[in-house]
C-alpha cells in the first residue's frame, strides 16, 4: 500500500512547465509560449515564433515593385493600408516622386479608417481573452462597417492593393463623401457604447489594472513602440514627431497613459479611434479635386541608393529599409515590424505575474504574427 | 501578355541610373555638424549622407564603443534601437553590410550605423549590452544570414525550424522552383 | 419536413383508424421487391418516421459542426467575421471550439509553414473520427502567393486529407459559408458508406 507523501512547506519549489503552444484560442495567431510556473507564479517566460515565416523579404527581391505591394499587405493582416502606404513612401522617396494631393488625402482617410478598424480588432479579441464575449461582437459589427466602404471604394474587404506607387489605384466612388460622413456618425455611437461597455467593467479592471507593467524607460530599451509605449508615458507618436504624408496639417492628439499597465494600453487604444475619427473628419471636409495619382512607368526603375522610412501602423513604429541597384526590382527589402519589438518585451512584462495574466498581457500588445515572422 | 524574365530586358540596355541626391533638413543639419566633430574621437569614421539619414561607417571591432557613445551622450541620446539589417553585397571582401538604425526620442534626430564584414566568418561584437532590442533582431540576423555574434550565447534559431540548412537570407540560396514540397 | 426522393425514408399513410387488417409477412412474399415490411409502427405508432439511422447520423452531424478554431494567417481573420456578428455561422451549428479533442472539422486559414507542419498533424491526429478538413483560402489550397519561398507548404493536402477548398486570397465570408455548406453536402452525400479513415501513409492511399 503506497502512502501518499505530504509535500512539505518548505520544500523546494517544483517547477512546471506549461505550453501554450502554436494552436491555442488566444494567443492571436501562431505563437508558442512555454512558461515555467512554481504554483501559480511564473517565474521564466520562453517565447517560440517562427511558424508563420514565409520568407517575403526573400520573395521581394524576385518581383517587380508594384508586385510587392500585395506582398506587404499581407504582413499586417488587420492594418494592410498602413503597410502598403509604408513601402508605398519608401519608393516615392526614393525616386523622388510627387503625390498629388487628392491622392494624399484619399490616403490619409483610408489609413485612420483602418486604423480604426483594427483597433475594432482589438478591442474585440481583448475582452475575448479577458472572458467576455459580448465586446467581440460589437467590434466586429463597427469592423464591418468600415470593411464595407473599403469595399465599395477598393473592391477588396481586406488585401486591397489600392495605395500604388504615386498614388492611388482609382478614384473614389460619388457617393464617397457622404458615404464617410454617415459611417463617422456610426463609429462615433460605436465607440461610445463599446468603451461603455467594458472599460469600466469592475471585472475587467480588476484584471487588468496594475498587471504587466512596465516603465517607459524599459520600454523604450526594449524597442517598444506605438500604443505600448505611449501607455507607459512616452509622448512619441510618429505622425507628428516626424510627420509622413500630409499628416503636419491635421490638428489631434495623441493619448497617453500613466501607469504602463494594461488597461493603459487598452483605454489608450481606444481614445486613438476617437482621435483617427477626429483626423478623417478634417480630412474629407479639405479634400481637393485633381488627380490621384503621379505620371509613374509602368515598371519602376528607382536611382541606385537606400532609404528607411518610419510610420506609424496601429501598433507602432513601421519602418521600411529599401537598397535599389537601379534595376526593375529591388536589391533588399526590410520590413521593421512593431510587433517584432513589442513581444520582445513580453519577458519583462511577465515577471512576478500568476499565469493567468499571461493571457492578457500578451492580448494587451497587440501582436499579429503575419508581420513578426514576415 | 507573358511577363518577360526583367534580367533580359536589364542586360540588352544600360542601366543609366543616376543617384540620389541627398537633402537634410534642420535637425539632420544640426546633427551632421555634431557628428563630424566628435566623430573624430574614433579612427576609420565616414561620415555620409542617403538622402535624409545621416550614416556613418565604421569598423566592426569599434561597434559596442560607438554605440555606448552614442547612446550616453548628452548631445545624441540615441536611445532607441529601430532596426537591424543585413544586406548580401555579392563581393569577397566586405560581403556583408550591416545597417543599425538610431533614433533619438527625446531630441527627434536619427542616424544609421553601416558595419562591413567580410564573406568568411564574419563576426561582429553584440550591442545587446546597450540596447536590449538588439536581441531577436542578432537572432533573425544570425538564422538568415549566419552573422556570429561576439558576446551572447547563441541561441537555437528563432524565425527558422531547428534543423534547417543553409542560411535563406543570402543571395546564393536559390529560390523554390514551384514543384512540390 | 423534407422529403428528399434519394432517401429511403418511408412515410406511413394514414389509413384511418383502426387499421386495416393485413397479416404479417406480406411483404416477405417474393415478388414484392425491395418494399419493407408493413411495420409494427404502421399499427401502433402510425406518425412515426423511419429512416436509415446512417442518414440521421449525417443529420445530426452536419448540424452541429464544432470547428477547431485554428487560424494560422490573414485568413484567420475573415474566418472570425464568419463567425462574429454580420455573418453568422452559429445559425448553421457551427461553433469553434479550442479543444481537438471535441472538435470536427479542422479550418486550416491560412499559411502552412513547415515549422508548423509537425503539430497540423499533431493536432489532426488528435481529433477523433468522424472529422473533416477544410483548407481556407489560397495558401492552403496550394502555396498561394508564397510559391516561391522557401519555407512554405504548398498547400495543406501534403500533410492532411481534405474535404473542401475555398478558394481566394482571403475567401470573403460568404465563400467560408458556403465551403461549409458543401462540406454538409458531402456528409450528407457520404452517409451511404460508412466513415473511412484515409491512411495517412505515403505508401498508401492515392497519388
Amino acid at each position: 500500500m503506497q502512502v501518499h507523501q505530504q509535500v512539505s512547506e518548505y520544500s523546494d519549489a517544483i517547477d512546471l512547465m506549461v505550453n501554450m503552444g502554436p494552436q491555442h484560442p488566444s494567443t492571436h495567431g501562431v505563437f508558442r509560449l512555454v512558461i515555467w510556473v512554481d504554483g501559480e507564479r511564473i517565474v521564466k517566460v520562453e517565447p517560440h515564433i517562427g511558424y508563420l515565416h514565409r520568407g517575403s523579404e526573400k520573395i521581394c527581391e524576385s518581383e517587380q515593385y508594384s508586385q510587392i505591394v500585395t506582398l506587404f499587405d499581407r504582413l499586417d493582416y488587420v492594418g494592410n493600408l498602413n503597410n502598403e502606404l509604408a513601402f508605398c513612401l519608401a519608393v516615392e522617396k526614393l525616386t523622388e516622386t510627387v503625390v498629388p494631393e487628392r491622392a494624399e488625402y484619399i490616403r490619409v482617410i483610408l489609413c485612420e479608417l483602418n486604423r480604426i478598424a483594427s483597433h475594432m480588432l482589438f478591442y474585440g479579441v481583448y475582452g475575448l481573452d479577458a472572458g467576455a464575449t459580448t465586446p467581440m461582437l460589437y467590434g466586429f459589427r463597427e469592423r464591418e462597417r468600415i470593411q464595407e466602404l473599403f469595399e465599395s471604394v477598393t473592391g477588396a474587404r481586406m488585401m486591397h492593393n489600392y495605395i500604388r506607387i504615386g498614388g492611388v489605384k482609382e478614384d473614389v466612388p460619388d457617393d464617397f463623401d457622404e458615404n464617410v460622413l454617415v459611417l463617422l456618425e456610426h463609429l462615433k455611437k460605436g465607440i461610445d457604447e463599446c468603451d461603455r461597455l467594458l472599460s469600466q467593467n469592475e471585472m475587467f479592471l480588476a484584471r487588468t489594472k496594475g498587471v504587466g507593467i512596465i516603465t517607459g524607460e524599459d520600454a523604450l530599451d526594449y524597442g517598444v513602440t506605438g500604443p505600448a509605449l505611449r501607455a507607459s508615458g512616452v509622448i512619441e507618436d510618429v505622425r507628428v514627431t516626424d510627420p509622413y504624408s500630409i499628416y503636419s496639417r491635421f490638428d489631434f492628439g495623441i493619448p497617453v497613459g500613466s501607469n504602463g499597465d494594461c488597461w493603459d494600453r487598452y483605454y489608450v487604444r481606444v481614445e486613438e479611434m476617437r482621435e483617427s475619427i477626429k483626423i478623417v473628419e478634417q480630412a474629407i471636409s479639405d479634400i481637393p479635386n485633381g488627380d490621384i495619382s503621379a505620371k509613374v512607368r509602368r515598371i519602376i526603375r528607382p536611382p541606385v541608393g537606400e532609404v528607411f522610412v518610419r510610420t506609424e501602423s496601429p501598433r507602432g513604429d513601421l519602418g521600411v529599409f529599401l537598397v535599389s541597384d537601379g534595376s526593375d526590382k529591388p536589391y533588399r527589402v526590410k520590413v521593421r515590424p512593431p510587433s517584432f519589438a513589442n513581444l520582445q518585451a513580453l519577458e519583462y512584462m511577465l515577471k512576478d505575474t500568476y499565469i493567468a495574466d499571461a493571457v492578457l498581457v500578451l492580448g494587451s500588445i497587440d501582436i499579429i504574427m503575419g508581420e513578426v515572422d514576415r | 501578355m507573358p511577363m518577360r524574365e526583367s534580367s533580359n530586358i536589364s542586360s540588352k540596355r544600360e542601366i543609366k541610373a543616376p543617384v540620389v541626391r541627398e537633402y537634410l533638413d534642420q535637425r539632420g543639419e544640426n546633427l551632421h555638424k555634431i557628428l563630424k566633430e566628435s566623430i573624430s574621437d574614433f579612427p576609420g569614421a565616414e561620415i555620409s549622407i542617403s538622402i535624409d539619414m545621416v550614416t556613418v561607417k565604421i569598423d566592426s571591432v569599434r561597434l559596442a564603443e560607438v554605440c555606448e557613445f552614442l547612446k550616453y551622450t548628452e548631445k545624441f541620446r540615441f536611445d532607441y534601437l529601430s532596426c537591424i539589417t543585413v544586406v548580401d553585397y555579392e563581393k569577397d571582401q566586405e560581403r556583408f553590410e550591416m545597417i543599425y538604425h538610431l533614433i533619438s526620442i527625446r531630441l527627434r534626430h536619427k542616424m544609421a550605423i553601416k558595419v562591413s564584414l567580410p564573406s568568411n566568418d564574419p563576426t561582429v561584437p553584440s550591442v545587446l549590452s546597450v540596447w536590449k532590442s538588439a536581441d531577436w533582431f542578432e537572432r533573425e540576423a544570425h538564422d538568415l544570414f549566419g552573422i556570429k555574434f561576439e558576446g551572447r550565447e547563441n541561441l537555437p534559431p528563432l524565425l527558422l525550424y531547428e534543423g534547417f540548412e543553409g542560411y535563406p537570407g543570402r543571395k546564393s540560396y536559390p529560390f523554390h522552383d514551384y514543384g512540390e514540397w | 419536413m423534407e422529403v428528399d426522393e434519394n432517401a429511403n425514408i418511408h412515410i406511413p399513410k394514414y389509413d384511418g383508424f383502426p387499421p386495416t387488417e393485413k397479416p404479417l409477412g406480406d411483404g416477405y412474399k417474393a415478388g414484392k421487391g425491395n418494399n419493407p415490411a408493413d411495420s409494427v409502427f404502421n399499427r401502433v405508432l402510425p406518425n412515426a418516421l423511419t429512416a436509415k439511422s446512417d442518414q440521421l447520423f449525417a443529420l445530426a452531424r452536419k448540424s452541429s459542426l464544432w470547428t477547431l478554431s485554428f487560424g494560422l494567417a490573414c485568413c484567420a481573420i475573415e474566418m472570425i467575421s464568419a463567425h462574429a456578428s454580420h455573418h453568422d455561422l452559429d445559425r448553421f451549428g457551427v461553433v469553434t471550439w479550442p479543444s481537438p479533442r471535441q472538435a470536427d472539422v479542422m479550418i486550416v486559414a491560412g499559411t502552412v509553414v513547415k515549422k508548423m507542419a509537425d503539430p497540423i498533424k499533431l493536432l489532426y491526429e488528435q481529433m477523433p473520427d468522424p472529422k473533416w478538413v477544410i483548407a481556407m483560402g489560397s495558401c492552403a489550397t496550394n502555396g498561394g502567393p508564397y510559391y516561391k519561398s522557401y519555407s512554405v507548404v504548398m498547400g495543406v493536402d501534403h500533410l492532411i486529407p481534405v474535404d473542401v477548398y475555398v478558394p481566394g486570397c482571403p475567401p470573403r465570408p460568404e465563400a467560408l459559408i458556403y465551403g461549409v455548406m458543401q462540406l454538409q453536402e458531402k456528409i450528407k452525400n457520404d452517409a451511404n458508406q460508412p466513415f473511412e479513415k484515409e491512411s495517412l501513409n505515403a505508401n498508401e492511399g492515392e497519388q
